[in-house]
C-alpha cells in the first residue's frame, strides 16, 4: 500500500536483571579471557583535553539503601563541548577522549565511578548554551526500562541558570536532585529512585 | 570511527518513545520493582545534541569467538554443552531501515538454566565450558548473527514458584544515546512465557509477541545447529528536512 507509514514498533524493553553483569562487564564478574577489556572502563588517556574528574555517587532505592547491583552508562561531549559521534556536526572532538564510559556499581558499597572530564558547553535545540552535564542511563535488576537523567555541575552556577533544561523543572526544588557537589577533582552524585529526594529522571 | 565514514549523518530527534508499549516502571507482579520505580512524572525533552549523538563501536574491538558462545569460554577442543543454536536478525529502526553499526551484547544462563554468577544459587551445576556473554556488531544491512546453546528455563525468588522462560538477554546500542535498550529474548512455542512475572510487566500481548523468536527451519544447519530469528527495532529519527537548524550545523 503506497500510502502506508510503514512504521514499526520499538522492540520492547526488559529489565536488565541480576546478571547484567555477565553480559555488559564479564571481566569485572570473574569472567576472565572471554574479551580483553570491559567496554567503557577507559573514558580518556594520557593526552585527553580537558580538566580531569571522578564522578562518583550511589543509587537508593525507595528505602534508602544503595542498590549494589545496578549498572551506569554516562555520554558527555569532551572539554570544548563536541560529542565523539558521527551525529556531531559542529567539528571533530578530541579523538582522545570516548565521551562515553559504563560502570558497575561496588558489590559491597554499590558506589559506581567514571574517571573522565568536565565536558564543555552544548548547544540546546535553539542554539541557546546548556550549562555543561554529563547524560546518565541506569539499569539494574527492579527496573524495566532503563532510566535517564542529566547531571549538572554546582560549580557552574551562572551556566546552570541559564540552563534550558534545568529551567523546564516546574518545581524548583527539585532541580539540586540534578547538581552534584564537588571541588573541581572529585564530583559526588547520588541517585535517588523514590522519595523526597527522587531524582529527575527524563522522557528523552 | 571508520566503519560509519561513508554514511549521512543522522541529525534528527528520535520519535518520541511510545511508552504504553514498554513495561511501566511500577509493576507489583515483579516484586523488585516496587521500591525501584520512580513516582513522579517524567521530565518530557525533545531531543538535544546529548540524546542525539552517542557513541561508535567498531569491528576491531570484537575477537574472533565473541559470536560464538559455544567456544568463546571453552577449553581448546572442547565445547558448550547443549542444544546448538543460531540467533540471527536485522536491526531496524522505526521507520523500517536497517542500523548499520548497532552493537549488541548477549548474556545467558547455560543449557541448565545456571548462570556464571557470585549471586546465583540454582542448583543445576555450571558447565566449565560456558561462560555466558557474547557480542557481534551489525553490517551494512543492519544484520547480525551467533552461535550459542539453548538457555535452560530457571526458577528465580519472586513467588513461591515462579520460572523464568529460556531466555538470551540482549543489549543494544544504536547510532544515538537515546536509543540504548535492553531487552530478553523468547522462543517461539514456549509455555512458560505465559506463565513469566517479568514478561507480564508489558501490557500489550503484541508488545510481548515482538519478543519471541521463531524457530528458522530454512535457516537451521543440518547434522548441526537450528537457527532461530529474532529482529530488533530500535527509535526511528525524524527527517531533518524543516527542523529549526542546531546551532553550527
Ligand atoms: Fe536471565
Amino acid at each position: 500500500m503506497v500510502q502506508s507509514l510503514d512504521t514499526l514498533k520499538e522492540t520492547p524493553s526488559q529489565t536488565a536483571g541480576p546478571y547484567v553483569h555477565i553480559g555488559l562487564t564479564p571481566n569485572f564478574c570473574d569472567i576472565a579471557g572471554v574479551y580483553q577489556n570491559d567496554l567503557g572502563t577507559a573514558m580518556v588517556n594520557d593526552n585527553t583535553l580537558g580538566q580531569r574528574i571522578t564522578v562518583t555517587g550511589q543509587v537508593f532505592d525507595g528505602t534508602g539503601t544503595p542498590m549494589k547491583d545496578v549498572l551506569i552508562e554516562i555520554w558527555q561531549a569532551d572539554a570544548a563541548g563536541l560529542y565523539n559521534s558521527p551525529s556531531e556536526m559542529r567539528g571533530s572532538a578530541d579523538p582522545n577522549f570516548t565521551g562515553w564510559g559504563r560502570s558497575a556499581a561496588d558489590g559491597t558499597t554499590g558506589d559506581y565511578r567514571f574517571e573522565t572530564i568536565k565536558p564543555g558547553r552544548v548547544p540546546f535545540r535553539d542554539g541557546r548554551k546548556m550549562a555543561p552535564h554529563i547524560s546518565f542511563w541506569i539499569v539494574a535488576r527492579g527496573i524495566n526500562l532503563g532510566l535517564n537523567t542529566r547531571m549538572y555541575f554546582a560549580d557552574e552556577t551562572a551556566a546552570n541558570a541559564e540552563d534550558p533544561v534545568l529551567a523546564r523543572i516546574e518545581h524548583r526544588i527539585r532541580v539540586p536532585t540534578l547538581i552534584a557537589e564537588g571541588d573541581g577533582k572529585t564530583y559526588r552524585f547520588d541517585i535517588h529512585l523514590q522519595g523526597e529526594k527522587e531524582t529527575v529522571f527524563f522522557d528523552i | 570511527m571508520s566503519d560509519m565514514s561513508n554514511r549521512k549523518p543522522e541529525t534528527g530527534a528520535f520519535f518520541p518513545r511510545d511508552r504504553s508499549w514498554h513495561p511501566p516502571a511500577y509493576t507489583p507482579g515483579y516484586k523488585t520493582s516496587v521500591l525501584r520505580s520512580p513516582q513522579k512524572a517524567l521530565l518530557s525533552l525533545d531531543g538535544t545534541l546529548s540524546e542525539i549523538t552517542g557513541p561508535v563501536f567498531g569491528h576491531s574491538i570484537l575477537g574472533e569467538l565473541d559470536n560464538d558462545l559455544i567456544h568463546n569460554f571453552a577449553r581448546a577442543g572442547e565445547s558448550a554443552i547443549g542444544e546448538r543454536i543460531i540467533v540471527h536478525g536485522r536491526v531496524l529502526d522505526e521507520r523500517a531501515r536497517p542500523v548499520p553499526g548497532a552493537l549488541l551484547e548477549f548474556w545467558q544462563a547455560n543449557a541448565g538454566g545456571r548462570y556464571r554468577h557470585k549471586k546465583e544459587s540454582y542448583l543445576a551445576p555450571l558447565d566449565p565450558n560456558f561462560g555466558g556473554c557474547g557480542r557481534a556488531i551489525t553490517g551494512e544491512d543492519g544484520t547480525y548473527a551467533f552461535r550459542t546453546v539453548k538457555p535452560g528455563p530457571y526458577p528465580w525468588p519472586n513467588g513461591v514458584n515462579d520460572w523464568r522462560p529460556a531466555h538470551i538477554h540482549f543489549s543494544v546500542f544504536g547510532h544515538g544515546f537515546a536509543q540504548r535498550l535492553i531487552t530478553q529474548m523468547y522462543f517461539e512455542g514456549d509455555p512458560m512465557i505465559w506463565k513469566c512475572p517479568i514478561i507480564a510487566t508489558i501490557p500489550d500481548r503484541a508488545a510481548i509477541e515482538q519478543l519471541i523468536a521463531p524457530l528458522d527451519w530454512g535457516n537451521t544447519i543440518p547434522m548441526d545447529a537450528r537457527a532461530y530469528k529474532f529482529d530488533i527495532v530500535l527509535r526511528g529519527r525524524r527527517s531533518t528536512l524543516f527542523e529549526n537548524r542546531l546551532e553550527g550545523n
